[in-house]
């Protein structure tokens, strides 16, 4: 993947697949541990232990289209290759916790790219009751965004997949994140 | 900057023209999701999908997203289906594409084929060799 936020996307995928009604996601920057970190957490279905042993395996997949996954070994070969490690927990019925973690300043760190876009692209995913709380620290800063508080300010009659209420939350997130970054944008 | 009070202004301008929308079928537009086609680009593809919408102030258009379609190779893949429940596929879309495809086939009923995919005896036919 060529950002960072492309995996998370993907990753948050799973969450969905999973029947998760909460999804956090978090990225942490600093570039004083020289470390990002990005961590999704569900409370899905979660997975057997003989099949979160195997997860990690391209060969091993829970599509159906055809039998490879690659959605989990890309991440993972992503944040080993920068010198950063990657976990993955689960418990059936309790739900997932996915962690990787990049050296920040490392050769082969991809861009943590459009994390506004891959924000909205997975609210248009979520359904009606799945809700996504988003915490990006970096450094000391932080930016939280928590789709209860867009749907308490819209009601029950007007939807947050909406075109309108979507391209506000983008610009939104867009517009935290370049206050997060020192009024810079990523 | 972006506020909350934004929000609300949204949510009163929508419950104002709601009635009008009611019992009203539009199109629905499904975009490829997997890591095929999130890799393959499928992000900014739904990102202007959204914006068209808004810019072309059309409403009952729903955007959804779905998994992997099957066809890794043709992604970005964005499904459409008309409210008398035809579908048409669009293959390897790339925001271009697709702020056109909105504009031609959502706004104005007409497909453009030179995008979707063609199979001829159970061969997928490339949009570029056509």
């Amino acid at each position: 993947m060529k950002e960072i936020s492309l995996h998370i996307l993907d990753i948050v995928q799973n969450s969905i697949s999973a029947k998760a009604n909460i999804i956090k996601l978090k990225v942490l920057e600093s570039t004083i541990e020289n470390k990002l970190v990005v961590i999704i957490e569900d409370d899905g279905q979660g997975m057997d232990k003989e099949f979160l042993k195997r997860v990690s395996d391209p060969f091993i997949t829970t599509r159906t289209t055809r039998k490879v996954g690659l959605g989990i070994s890309l991440l993972k070969a992503s944040a080993e290759r920068c010198q950063g490690n990657f976990m993955i927990d689960s418990e059936k019925g309790i739900g997932t916790r996915v962690k990787a973690s990049f050296q920040y300043d490392h050769i082969d760190r991809a861009p943590l790219g459009n994390m506004a876009e891959t924000i909205v692209s997975i609210i248009l995913s979520l359904g009606h009751n799945t809700e996504l709380i988003y915490f990006h620290g970096y450094n000391h800063q932080e930016f939280i965004f928590d789709t209860r508080e867009i749907k308490k300010i819209l009601g029950d009659e007007v939807s947050i997949f909406q075109s309108e209420v979507v391209n506000w939350i983008k610009d939104y997130v867009k517009q935290g994140l370049k206050k997060l970054y020192g009024g810079v944008e990523n | 900057m972006k506020s909350l009070k934004e929000l609300a202004e949204i949510r009163k301008n929508t419950l104002e023209n709601i009635n009008l929308r009611k019992g009203r079928e539009g199109y629905r537009i499904i975009v490829g999701m997997a890591t095929c086609g999130i890799a393959a680009g499928a992000r900014p593809v739904l990102t202007t999908i959204m914006e068209e919408i808004s810019n072309l102030d059309l409403k009952d258009v729903t955007v959804a997203q779905t998994g992997c379609i099957g066809a890794c190779r043709l992604e970005p893949m964005v499904e459409v289906y008309s409210p008398d429940g035809n579908k048409v596929t669009y293959i390897k879309m790339d925001p271009e594409k697709a702020k056109a495809m909105v504009e031609s086939h959502i706004k104005n009923g007409k497909v453009i084929d030179e995008y979707t995919m063609t199979v001829i005896d159970g061969k997928v036919i490339d949009p570029v060799t056509k």
